[in-house]
């Protein structure tokens, strides 16, 4: 037998399982998977973005100081959602199940949140009227691209509250495991590491001196 | 089988982690009020947003206490994808180029 089989069972059942790849469970390894996928996604977003503001001379640069402010805001807020994101699944592994619980949902707040600060900050722009194809300052395509990458970014974050409610009830009555809160943690971690990205190209780079 | 958060991931570790995170972040708002050249800017911003993460996916998504066969196995293809997307540039300077008026 080689060593990338385990044996199941009783020795005398002869039964072999193959051992999951990389060490990880394979839920795990699959949630790598699509988070590479979506960063390439992500990646195509914000490259059609470049490739715009680049071939566009009248770029508009809307951002005053209170929403670079919020954009820092939010950024605190979403990393530290990461931070207890990371909190509860230690709290799950070493089998604390109302402070994972707790940690976790502390999380989804965090995320709830930043979707909050989000929104305010659209309905602002879209008050000083900012339209998907117009705008006052400049190119039209710029708030076809601003609301693009944030839109999505921000269906993410909405996608994983859901998400990681779903799997803190579970795992709350015993359907779950750690391993399952840690997997929506890479998730969580990966929309962190994204809007790392967002800030500065979308929003920093295009602040009114 | 083995689990990614062992003690290598402790929360000194993640709080030191997230400290730089923000503090990289701090850095790039002072930098978008600096008067320097657009692209010196946007280099300076993608250099550091690099940096966040990279400490996001070391730490916090623990890759460091993973198998380096996982990291072998994911970043290589999409840094290839990523940097495949680089094509578009000379096409996106050419649009600008051919603008009437543009000069």
């Amino acid at each position: 037998m080689s060593e990338a089989n385990l044996t199941i069972g009783s020795p005398m059942a002869h039964e072999t399982r193959e051992a999951p790849a990389f060490a990880i469970p394979h839920k795990k390894l699959v949630m790598w998977l699509f988070i590479i996928s979506d960063a390439v996604t992500f990646g195509a977003i914000l490259f059609a973005y470049g490739y715009l503001r680049n071939a566009t001379t009248d770029w508009p640069k809307p951002f005053t100081a209170p929403s670079v402010i919020n954009a820092y805001v939010m950024t605190f807020v979403l990393v530290s959602s990461s931070l207890t994101m990371l909190v509860g699944i230690r709290a799950a592994k070493a089998g604390d199940k109302s402070r994972a619980v707790l940690w976790s949902f502390i999380t989804v707040a965090g995320g709830l949140i930043f979707a909050l600060l989000h929104l305010k900050e659209w309905l602002g722009l879209i008050g000083e009227g900012l339209r998907l194809f117009s705008n006052p300052w400049g190119s039209g395509l710029f708030g076809g691209a601003f609301f693009s990458i944030t839109g999505l970014h921000l269906t993410h974050v909405i996608a994983g509250c859901i998400a990681i409610t779903v799997v803190t009830l579970g795992y709350k009555r015993g359907r779950y495991d750690h391993y399952d809160l840690e997997i929506w943690g890479l998730y969580w971690h990966f929309v962190d590491m994204v809007w790392m990205f967002v800030v500065p190209l979308v929003y920093l780079l295009n602040v009114k001196h | 089988m083995e689990t990614s958060e062992g003690p290598s991931g402790g929360i000194t570790t993640y709080i030191v982690v997230y400290v730089c995170i923000l503090a990289i972040a701090a850095l790039q708002t002072v930098i978008a009020y600096q008067n320097i050249d657009g692209a010196q800017m946007f280099l300076r911003m993608l250099l550091l947003a690099i940096l966040q993460a990279g400490l996001a996916i070391t730490f916090f998504m623990h890759m460091k206490s993973e198998r380096r066969n996982l990291a072998l196995f994911l970043l290589p293809a999409t840094v290839f994808v990523l940097a495949m997307m680089n094509m578009i540039w000379s096409d996106s300077f050419r649009l600008l180029n051919m603008r009437p008026f543009s000069h």
